[in-house]
């Protein structure tokens, strides 16, 4: 029998990578982009206000109130501003630390800061953030350690959702620039300062545009991480993110839920569409 | 390759184009009709049987505790496998599963699970220890629907209003504190509340007491005239609202950290501070005081599924869990008034039942158990907000 099989597969270049691909690929398909679909349809159903039973037939009330109320245009706004401001301060922070691990730093040193980026990743999300709230809170850390100097930690609110945000996605951001500048061969730094160029020049004219899609790449993790998490916000503030109205809505109106699901989604498209054109998938 | 398979990036539109076709299609043909089952006119059942040797409840966390389900699994050989849930939402959800024969459901569930054709009636004669239920948590809104009952009373209790004693000084005697915007304002920042659409009924209870002339009846029955009113309340008291509380541990902790000195809250989180030596004080009815408009609060009702696949233990367990000792100590660990008169005998601190008001109806008349808002008040025109509404207004509030 699996003689029989083997000789199946034989000289068949087709059915082999077909054999091989069939459970990711299903699973992909089916698994994934199956149950994603599905949610979506949601969005166009309504649902009984009393029983809370889906009411499956065509309509477009999800989007009107989304549309329609302006608390939502809001929220939706509050998340992407967040989302754009957490990637830039975290490729503020990230792109020095990188060029210092790829450029400068011993191997030694390399290996110490990849393990140190690494391991806040090994502990728990949740932990993370009561650990920044605990930092934060009014008898927290942060303000007894600025109050000798009679100063204020920001408290609980958008300021924190920002700091907290900034911390968890950091690594995210480090290690894809840094693999980026790890493949800038030294030797054209070299090429440019032989042509007389200052290092900001070369900065500026070499080493910023050959990284620059791996800082968009990494913008994909910051960006999309935010506008996807709800638990942040909800333990440091009273900000509401798209993700806190989904959670709100998800028991008793899944399908509202759904139209706002859709929401991340757009705004995702359209920037991945954006980083495509800034590069972002070439030599990945 | 790319000559062969053609673009990529073209390939990869058709699919996302045709996603949407077939998404679309999906929407617009599934069956134009609807998926509601509406009540049920199913009977009740008539004799409990031997037992299936199996039960599964979703529960509130500290009702279903090994002290109390030992002995029951041990009289009964059905074995006990509990899922707690954290909201009244997250209950409703878990049952739609079909995977569980009972659920300890607070009065904004048990009307959404009876409409959704989720749960059964009740044959309370076969739960012999209903006789001695509490009559006033007998036939209620909340667990009898046209006549015919959908559960077993568990215990009860009221939302509590919580300071700091070193902050707050002198005691409130009326949740003004949380809602008047003068007082409120002294507090800026400091006001701790509730996360949940249900809390909107609060300020409607205030109103209930300071403007009377909105006729506010029944907290959880606005009409639009009503629910503004509220809305408008909330909208103010946002100002000075330091957090919106859902988990009991971020309260905690925000009490503790000195971040928030007033807010409503459960004996739970009372307990919990008081036990960290954090010097809160608060209105538990063991205090024998609630601020003077009253408060909310919850009766829970032990529901039976429509499918259940164990009814037989699932009625036992009804019966056990309001039997005299397990119904005194589920109210002693969890801190609220028991269902049941005889357990009143059988708590180890012998005045629980008195603590607790356990046995004088007056005391709760002035407390709002947690209803599910529904479109009619209950005079047959569909004026009222409803559920899906106060979603949505909370969501307004918060901004």
């Amino acid at each position: 029998m699996g003689h029989r099989l083997a000789g199946l597969f034989q000289g068949r270049r087709r059915l082999q990578i077909g054999a091989l691909l069939a459970g990711p690929v299903g699973w992909l398909v089916i698994g994934y982009l199956g149950s994603l679909a599905l949610l979506l349809v949601a969005a166009f159903w309504s649902v009984d206000p009393l029983s809370g039973l889906t009411i499956k037939s065509f309509t477009l009330e999800n989007f009107e109130s989304l549309w329609n109320e302006p608390v939502y245009r809001t929220i939706v706004w509050r998340t992407i501003r967040t989302a754009l401001l957490v990637t830039i301060t975290d490729a503020v922070i990230a792109f020095p630390i990188a060029f210092y691990m790829a450029k400068v730093a011993s191997r030694r040193g390399k290996a110490l800061l990849v393990v140190g980026i690494l391991l806040p990743l090994w502990s728990s999300y949740l932990v993370k953030v009561y650990a920044w709230r605990t930092l934060l809170s009014a008898n927290g850390a942060i303000n007894w350690a600025l109050e000798p100097i009679g100063l204020h930690g920001p408290g609980y609110g958008t300021t924190a959702v920002w700091l907290v945000f900034s911390y968890l996605w950091l690594p995210y951001m480090i290690l894809p620039i840094y693999a980026g500048l790890e493949r800038i061969p030294n030797s054209l730094i070299s090429a440019s300062e032989d042509l007389g160029a200052s290092p900001f020049t070369t900065f500026r004219r070499v080493i910023l545009p050959l990284s620059f899609p791996a800082v968009v790449a990494g913008s994909i993790f910051t960006f999309s991480l935010t506008l996807g998490d709800y638990i942040t916000p909800r333990l440091v503030s009273n900000d509401q993110f798209i993700g806190n109205v989904i959670y709100a809505n998800i028991a008793n109106n899944q399908p509202f839920a759904a139209a706002l699901a859709m929401v991340p989604i757009v705004v995702m498209i359209a920037y991945l569409l954006v980083a495509r054109k800034l590069g972002a998938f070439e030599h990945v | 390759m790319r000559n062969r398979d053609g673009n990529p990036a073209r390939a990869a539109w058709l699919v996302l184009a045709a996603l949407v076709v077939g998404m679309l299609a999906i929407a617009g043909c599934g069956g134009g009709g609807s998926s509601t089952s509406g009540g049920s006119s199913e009977e009740a059942l008539q004799k409990v049987g031997k037992g299936e040797g199996q039960l599964n409840l979703i529960s509130w966390a500290g009702y279903v505790e090994p002290e109390w389900t030992k002995p029951f699994e041990q009289k009964t050989g059905c074995k006990v496998s509990d899922k707690e849930a954290g909201t009244s939402d997250e209950m409703v959800e878990l049952m739609k599963t079909g995977q569980y024969d009972g659920v300890s459901a607070s009065g904004n569930a048990t009307a959404r699970l009876v409409a959704a054709g989720l749960v059964a009636p009740v044959n309370t004669d076969l739960v012999p220890n209903y006789k001695t239920v509490f009559s006033d948590l007998k036939d209620q809104p909340y667990n009898t629907f046209e006549g015919v009952n959908y559960g077993i009373p568990h215990g009860r209790g009221a939302n509590l209003l919580m300071w700091n004693g070193n902050d707050v000084k002198p005691a409130p005697d009326s949740w003004d504190i949380m809602f008047d915007p003068k007082m409120a304002a002294k507090y800026k920042g400091k006001i701790s509340v509730y996360d949940e659409s249900s809390y909107i009924a609060d300020a409607a209870m205030y109103l209930k007491f300071h403007e009377p002339k909105l006729e506010i009846e029944n907290p959880y029955e606005l009409n639009e005239e009503q629910f503004d009113a509220a809305i408008e309340l909330l909208k103010e008291q946002q100002a000075n609202v330091g957090e919106y509380w859902s988990e009991a541990a971020k309260q905690i902790s925000a009490f503790a950290g000195g971040d928030v000195t007033v807010g409503t809250t459960w004996q739970y989180q009372y307990f919990a501070l008081k036990g960290e030596g954090v010097p809160v004080a608060a209105s538990p009815a063991s205090q024998g005081f609630l601020p003077k408009e009253g408060a909310t609060g919850w009766s829970d009702t032990w529901m039976i599924a429509k499918d259940a696949k164990h009814p037989n233990c699932m009625y036992e367990w009804m019966n056990w869990i309001i039997s005299p000792k397990a119904n005194a100590q589920v109210a002693e660990y969890f801190g609220e008034a028991p269902a049941q008169e005889l357990a009143c005998k059988e708590t180890k601190n012998p005045n629980f039942c008195s603590e607790y008001h356990a046995e004088e109806p007056e005391f709760w008349k002035r407390v709002y158990y947690w209803e599910t808002p529904l479109a009619d008040c209950g005079n047959g025109e569909e004026d009222c907000m409803d559920y899906n509404d106060w979603v949505k207004a909370w969501t307004e509030i918060k901004g």
